[in-house]
């Protein structure tokens, strides 16, 4: 599947010749530069290592850098490796942009999805809660209930889902639909949700 | 967002007249029937307007054979053809939902340039 790296711009919504409205996320996708292009002799598989925006060089170390000399070629803020490219096509340095998609393809987009800071197991993991506050509850609505049995086995199981930090971990949608392209913009309108804050990379796989 | 902006103002309409609630217009509606489309007015009284840019909104209240009718048009569907201004009035409010608790002589609205 070959994909590429973008950014998100926003929601907003777009409508057919019908007048249906289209709810789109809108992504700033490509130029992606080629950093690196993997082989199967080389390396044992084939992929581009594709590279989207910039940071400075102070914010680069060393080792980082030295990959980058080697390819004589600015730091970009992420690099991605992708598969299924067909690579022969693609060189070190080529940049890479919209064209990888149509319209009506279906993509996976993943991304870091937005911090939520410390919660409880309602919204963490949706359990269903209490469910009212007569038949003797006081004011435990939203408490987790019980968390094992006693005695035997003594303890809380491994994995019991409880409270705790939510949110800012990697997801992935899939099955959404490319709506609109605007090459000379650099831009995709894909269909529906995406994970992430305004702003925050997404990688967009074919 | 600036960017977001700069894309989506592509899609906004000038054609639309500005008007406000309890203003009366006929919005003339594209209806597809079968595989011909026609025209249809709709007449009424501007209730609400709402939301911003794409997504802004206006809603149409009339009586249409003694049951009341409210229609929600967004400003940029194309299915809206036309927006003609009927009538403006007068009204003190933005939202008018009130209407929709009153029937008959109280539910109508005053003419802004009368008098």
């Amino acid at each position: 599947m070959p994909g590429l790296l973008g950014k998100k711009l926003g929601m907003t919504s777009i409508y057919t010749e019908d007048g249906t409205i289209i709810p789109v996320t809108v992504l700033e996708v490509g130029l992606c530069k080629i950093y690196d292009v993997k082989t199967k002799e080389k390396d044992g598989y084939e992929a581009l290592k594709i590279g989207f925006g910039s940071k400075k060089e102070k914010h680069v170390n060393k080792p980082e850098m030295g990959f980058y000399n080697k390819v004589d070629a600015a730091p970009a803020s992420v690099l991605k490796e992708f598969r299924n490219f067909n690579i022969s096509d693609h060189k070190v340095g080529d940049e890479l942009t919209v064209e990888v998609f149509q319209i009506g393809d279906l993509v996976k987009v993943s991304g870091k999805s937005k911090g939520k800071g410390f919660q409880g197991v309602i919204k963490r993991h949706g359990f269903s809660g209490v469910g009212g506050r007569t038949h003797g509850q006081h004011n435990r609505e939203r408490a987790p209930g019980s968390i094992g049995s006693s005695s035997y086995p003594s303890r809380v199981f491994k994995g019991q889902r409880m409270a705790g930090r939510t949110g800012y971990s990697k997801v992935t949608v899939s099955g959404l639909r490319v709506v609109r392209i605007m090459p000379e913009k650099n831009i995709i309108m894909i269909k529906g949700a995406l994970p992430g804050a305004i702003n925050s990379i997404v990688e967009i796989n074919k | 967002m600036n960017k977001l902006a700069e894309i989506v103002g592509e899609q906004k309409r000038e054609d639309i007249p500005n008007f406000k609630a309890g203003d009366r217009i006929r919005v003339h509606v594209r209806v597809i029937e079968g595989d011909k489309e026609r025209i249809q007015p709709y007449e009424g009284d501007v209730i609400s307007i709402k939301g911003s840019g794409v997504n802004r909104t206006f809603t149409v209240r009339k009586i249409s054979s003694g049951v009341g009718v409210e229609r929600i048009f967004p400003f940029s569907s194309p299915k809206v053809a036309k927006v003609e201004l009927v009538r403006e009035g007068k009204v003190r409010r933005a939202k008018l939902f009130y209407l929709r608790e009153l029937s008959g002589k109280a539910a109508r609205i005053k003419d802004k340039n009368q008098k």
